[in-house]
């Protein structure tokens, strides 16, 4: 295998509290090829966003990284200053957000924030930026991008202003797009030819796509190779081929099975019962066992690491020499060796 | 792509070829000049800095010139609005004290835009030990003064005078500004946009000068429009308590406190200076409402 673009070795990041700090990201580790998509998938609350928020440098006030390295291009970014990250940041590595209605400056035209992300990275002259902006906003889809870049965003639609960020995100050509939930606030229609249009532009640049979701079939759209994360911990990373036709985790079976189909007449959709433990009092053991149908004592008082191949790592004990049965009924249980 | 380029320019030619800037400004224009109210105040305010800049020229008489021979008059053709104890004309006086109570009004303020917005910006945006535990409880103590007391001790320390007073209006009215600039920026700071700004490796001082100010100008002009009432009120007050300006030169405040000895005998000598002060200050007031209503985001 080539170079990773980028790749998160043992992460672990926290929240200081009055008192304590408390652990959010525990341990994640992946990695990313260029010009691959990766998804991160899993419920609210799990650290996909924190993941995200902790590879451009950008944790909320009091978060912290507590350990682990995110190596890109060789080099270590949680070393990096606060000035070297703003040079990576919207030139390297860009990020496009949740919500197109309020990621843009109201008072502001689209063309001169466009502009703006050229002009701050590059040493081109404002009238060269201003015709790249038009060039960009006609790269993703803004229908007479010369008359558009002198709108405001409040004469935009949601899926025009979405465009538009990853227009922005574009600006400098970055090797890796983070985009959390870019679609959920979209409406379907427009969340396809959202995504569409990205795969597009992910082949036209050759860039990576690391994509933050809880939506499987944003995944099964887009996504190369899928991280589950759960409270915190990736739970199971592998192909998306292999993860929807052979998912490992019983949590990763929870949301597949949890997903509406089309195929298979149901009248309830089956559910994963129970919450995502708080930060502050996760089980001792597996952190998915409150919720897990297999949970054994085992699962209960020892945390599981990451077990199987390159092709496929999954975080549960069923996998394992050591799981002592209990599980019989489990359709997928075959043994990993260790 | 070129299907939809057709469909999406066509209905809306006009808008989307006419410059930006200028299109929001025709709207928010529009909206102004729906407030009656408001554009009246404007009016008024307009004639007042029009006395003011073309004082000498329209006062009939010298303001400072004294005439025995017409001592304490009540209004006539000759003086329109009377004569004080020393014979001199009340409107000439007038019009040279909207001189001084605009230029009172409006540099008080632009002290404490000057010095309040950068502190609130910077207290606002960084947060933090300077922003929670030096910055804010320095307004607060100066808040917990009733502000005339706190500009009458002021100007009580910088010495008697125009210039002085305007400093102690404007450093009372700054703690205003950093509180209401910095509550703007604590709100904007938490919207995306920001969080998308900063993904874009835009530096901070950028994001706070390009991006969070624009947005937060709109409350910080109404609260400088509706301070310039203030401003005027207490320059008025201080010059009335014989701290402001100083005789001879004419202003409205201190013409009411010279007309309170003759209230009874020549009321117009305290009445004229005084309805122009309420004049002045209502007629702020009611544009600032104009000006609120202009800006208001909601409305665009």
């Amino acid at each position: 295998m080539s170079e990773p673009l980028l790749k998160v070795e043992h992460l672990d990041v926290g929240f200081k509290n009055r008192k304590s700090f408390v652990k959010i990201l525990d341990d994640v580790s992946f990695d990313i090829q260029p010009g691959e998509t990766v998804c991160i998938v899993g419920e609210s609350g799990c650290g996909k966003s924190l993941t995200s928020l902790a590879i451009m440098g950008l944790l909320p006030p009091g978060g912290r990284i507590a350990g682990g390295k995110i190596i890109y291009n060789h080099e270590d970014l949680t070393k990096k200053s606060a000035k070297e990250m703003s040079n990576i940041r919207g030139n390297e590595i860009s990020m496009i957000f949740q919500e197109p209605m309020t990621s843009l400056n109201p008072v502001h035209t689209i063309g001169k924030q466009v502009a703006e992300a050229i002009l701050i990275h590059q040493s081109v002259s404002k009238k060269e930026a201003w015709d790249r902006a038009i060039e960009l906003l006609r790269l993703v889809g803004i229908p007479s991008p010369e008359a558009r870049v002198k709108n405001y965003p409040h004469e935009m639609s949601g899926g025009m202003r979405q465009r538009v960020m990853i227009a922005m995100a574009l600006a400098c050509r970055p090797k890796l797009l983070i985009a959390d939930e870019p679609t959920t606030a979209l409406d379907v229609t427009i969340q396809a030819q959202i995504l569409e249009q990205m795969n597009e532009l992910k082949k036209r640049f050759g860039m990576a796509i690391l994509m933050i979701t809880h939506d499987l079939g944003v995944v099964s759209e887009m996504a190369d190779k899928v991280i589950v994360m759960y409270a915190g911990k990736v739970v199971e990373t592998t192909d998306t081929k292999r993860l929807f036709q052979n998912p490992r985790h019983p949590y990763t079976q929870g949301l597949i099975a949890s997903m509406p189909r089309l195929d298979k007449e149901v009248d309830e959709l089956p559910i994963i019962p129970g919450n995502v433990p708080a930060p502050e009092d996760m089980p001792t053991g597996c952190r998915f066992s409150t919720r897990c149908p297999f949970a054994t004592e085992l699962c209960r008082t020892k945390a599981p690491g990451l077990y199987g191949d390159e092709a496929h790592r999954v975080s549960c004990w069923m996998y394992t020499n050591e799981w002592a049965g209990g599980g019989q009924e489990h359709a997928t249980g075959e043994t990993i060796k260790l | 792509m070129s299907q939809t380029n057709a469909q999406t320019a066509a209905p809306y030619p006009n808008r989307l070829e006419s410059s930006p800037r200028l299109r929001s400004l025709k709207k928010a224009l529009g909206r102004f000049f729906q407030n009656k109210l408001g554009v009246a105040g404007g009016l008024f305010l307009l004639i007042l800095v029009i006395l003011a800049i073309f004082a000498p020229w329209l006062a009939p008489y010298n303001p400072m010139k004294q005439d025995y021979m017409a001592i304490l008059q009540g209004p006539s053709a000759k003086h329109w609005f009377g004569t004080d104890d020393l014979g001199r004309d009340v409107l000439s006086r007038i019009i040279y004290g909207a001189r001084v109570s605009l230029k009172a009004g409006i540099i008080s303020v632009a002290i404490a835009l000057a010095i309040g917005v950068p502190i609130g910006l910077i207290s606002g945006y960084f947060r933090g030990f300077w922003d929670e535990f030096i910055i804010m409880r320095i307004t607060d103590a100066m808040l917990s003064f009733p502000s005339l007391v706190l500009a009458l001790t002021l100007a009580a320390v910088f010495g008697a005078g125009l210039n002085n007073a305007m400093l102690a209006i404007g450093l009372v009215y700054t703690p205003h500004f950093i509180r209401l600039v910095r509550g703007q920026v604590l709100a904007q700071r938490e919207r995306e946009y920001v969080e998308a700004a900063i993904a874009a490796g835009i530096s901070h001082w950028r994001i706070m000068l390009r991006h969070i100010l624009p947005n937060a100008w709109a409350p910080i002009m109404v609260q400088a429009t509706l301070s310039v009432a203030g401003a005027i009120i207490s320059e008025a007050s201080l010059s009335f308590l014989g701290l402001g300006t100083q005789p001879p030169t004419p202003s409205w405040g201190s013409m009411l406190s010279e007309g309170q000895g003759y209230i009874t005998q020549a009321p117009w000598i305290a009445v004229f200076p005084g309805l122009f002060i309420f004049l002045a200050v209502m007629s702020i007031n009611v544009f600032g409402d104009g000006v609120r209503d202009m800006l208001d985001p909601k409305l665009k």
